[in-house]
């Protein structure tokens, strides 16, 4: 309860973390409340073809696209596919990389050569290739979109927790540990993890955005949910025939895929600073 | 000596690391509902002409038997014939290889060049208002996706401005082809007016992939110089009376340098994996462009090509990256 306190605290002294922080509910709050904030939610699936391409206006604040729908509701809307896609892939991930990470970092032998060979193996090929060719082989839809990452993503987490680790063992308090009788899961759990936590904050926080990046490329390419889902790539995507006369087009979901990344970007950048003992320490010594 | 152990250790491991790779290719690539043949012998072929089609590709056999067969073949050189143009693969991919490697390596040299330096500067100057621009800049740049900065720069610099040309990798034939590297390649001929238009093309596709690779490794030097700074040996340096400057950029950079360099070898990854879009945003005729056109086209003989030759590629540069660790850092090797 008092780290939560200490965190809260921390965290609105720190405005840019604080900034990541508003982004995030933000789009928690644009996904929950869709139906309620959008100024067309039927142009979701409903087309006015009489009025695409308009700029923006006081009626359609990001313009029209190609089929006459409103951007603004279709962005608002597409902040859940987003959400979805990110939140169950990213968890995925660390629940696969961590323990294989763990378990291969502390443990010398063949077994850990094959787990990092494994991993080695799914990070030998570009993330986005593999996402192509299991999201092609699966066909267009959010779940394979889902899938597709979470195959793909959880080697970078078994790498970085494997490469801390192997470091954290020769530390003298490891050693320490070992010679108090602990017991390797309790080193592991109670020890090393706390030790790789901030290196695993900024990764997951990378990955959230990466994660939402490579899906946005995805939905670029056409392997995303499929049209007329308001998913941004894909909006994006469709944009580029009418450039550079409709700018809005390709502009507005382009900026909230940056909005929403750089939110995860900052908050764990924020959450870095304040986490990591070392840091906290040094800090005190700055201000 | 250990450092040695490491580097046969990573080399034995090369080929089994391919041998997955190919495997789950094959696995993914085969469970296409989609029947490629039929694709390839188009909507007049009549079922003998398919089934005549599917035996000269040898799809008529046993799964394992292809797999088999599959394997003995990429031993050679051999990585089988493209499922729509029915040219050899092997040949296709050596041809774009440069296309992507030229626009990769001028990239992960900006970034780095750049990415380093201005990493340590943050770090050292912490909270100052250059820490406050380039932590704007990193986020900015791992926040931005590259097909839409690739979309903008496009529509700023060559749709609007015209200052540089809109797509593709040089205008007319170019150079005599020596390394396959356009810059190289007119230098080599002293062709100075290929030389400015091959530069003009690749620099924004090459700034595409710049931006995101720079902030990640600004990031991680800030990160890794500023636990290193913190440790005691930057303390009994300084109370022994060693220079700031000294202490940092040899002795700090040193430890720092770590998480970086395990991280330009990710970047590359990164890098070749943005070329797949960025690529084809620029029209850039390297292997991107290759796989996103095979994926189009269902060509999975040539998406294996494809993931293998990256894969191959990525495997021998993380090898180096573990042989570099193994070298800054003395505990790797002891």
């Amino acid at each position: 309860m008092d780290t939560l306190r200490f965190l809260l605290r921390k965290l609105v002294e720190d405005r840019v973390a604080l900034l990541g922080a508003v982004i995030i509910v933000a789009l928690v709050l644009v996904a929950v409340l869709a139906p309620w904030m959008a100024t067309h939610p039927e142009d979701v699936s409903e087309f006015h073809p009489q009025i695409r391409l308009q700029g923006p206006s006081a009626e359609n604040f990001f313009g029209t696209d190609r089929m006459g729908s409103d951007i603004y509701s279709r962005i608002l809307y597409g902040a859940r596919i987003t959400i979805t896609i990110a939140v169950i892939a990213i968890g995925a991930s660390v629940l696969i990389g961590v323990p294989i990470g763990l378990v291969a970092g502390w443990y010398h032998g063949w077994f850990s050569d094959a787990l990092m060979r494994v991993s080695d193996v799914f990070l030998s090929v570009p993330q986005i290739v593999l996402a192509i060719a299991i999201a092609q082989t699966l066909g267009p839809s959010i779940e394979n979109v889902i899938l597709a990452l979470s195959a793909t993503y959880w080697p970078f987490w078994a790498r970085l927790v494997y490469a801390e680790t192997r470091s954290l063992k020769n530390e003298v308090f490891i050693e320490a540990c070992i010679a108090l009788g602990a017991s390797p899961l309790r080193v592991m759990t109670l020890h090393v993890l706390p030790n790789i936590a901030s290196s695993l904050i900024v990764r997951t926080t990378i990955g959230m955005g990466g994660t939402i990046l490579t899906a946005a490329a995805l939905g670029f390419l056409g392997l995303g949910p499929p049209a007329p889902s308001p998913e941004w790539g894909r909006m994006i995507s469709e944009s580029r025939e009418f450039l550079p006369e409709a700018w809005w087009y390709a502009t507005a979901p382009g900026l909230a895929i940056f909005l929403v990344v750089m939110g995860f970007n900052l908050f764990g950048d924020g959450l870095r600073d304040i986490l990591d003992p070392r840091i906290r320490r040094s800090r005190r010594h700055d201000d | 000596m250990k450092l040695l152990v490491l580097v046969l250790n990573r080399t034995f491991w090369f080929f089994p690391t391919l041998l997955g790779l190919l495997v789950i290719t094959f696995t993914i690539s085969h469970v296409i509902p989609a029947d490629p043949v039929a694709f390839v012998a188009g909507d007049n072929a009549t079922t003998e002409q398919v089934e005549a089609l599917r035996k000269q590709l040898g799809l008529d056999q046993p799964m394992h038997v292809q797999l088999y067969r599959y394997v003995l073949g990429v031993a050679q050189g051999d990585l089988g014939v493209s499922l729509y143009t029915l040219r050899p693969i092997a040949e296709d991919i050596a041809s774009r290889l440069p296309a992507t490697l030229e626009l990769t390596l001028f990239a992960v040299l900006l970034s780095t060049l750049t990415g380093i330096p201005l990493g340590v500067l943050s770090a050292v100057h912490r909270n100052s208002v250059l820490d406050h621009v380039l932590r704007v800049f990193t986020v900015s740049g791992l926040a931005i996706a590259s097909f839409w900065l690739a979309i903008l720069l496009q529509l700023l610099f060559a749709m609007r401005l015209g200052w540089t040309p809109l797509q593709g990798r040089i205008d007319g034939f170019g150079p005599d082809t020596v390394t396959g590297f356009m810059i190289v390649d007119s230098l080599i001929a002293w062709d100075l007016e290929s030389l400015g238009d091959a530069l003009a093309h690749i620099v924004l596709p090459a700034l595409t992939l710049t931006f995101p690779a720079m902030a990640t490794i600004v990031r991680f030097t800030r990160a890794g110089v500023l636990d290193a700074i913190n440790s005691n040996y930057v303390l009994y340096e300084q109370a022994m009376g060693f220079p700031r400057r000294a202490i940092v950029w040899k002795y700090v950079l040193r430890n720092a340098l770590i998480g970086t360099v395990t991280q330009i070898g990710l970047i590359f990854g990164i890098l070749i994996a943005g070329a797949v879009v960025v690529e084809a945003v620029f029209d850039w005729p390297g292997l991107g462009l290759y796989a996103v056109q095979s994926i189009l086209q269902s060509d999975y003989n040539a998406i294996m090509g494809f993931t293998l030759a990256s894969g191959a590629l990525f495997i021998v540069i993380n090898l180096l990256v573990d042989i570099i660790h193994g070298f800054i850092d003395p505990r790797e090797s002891r």
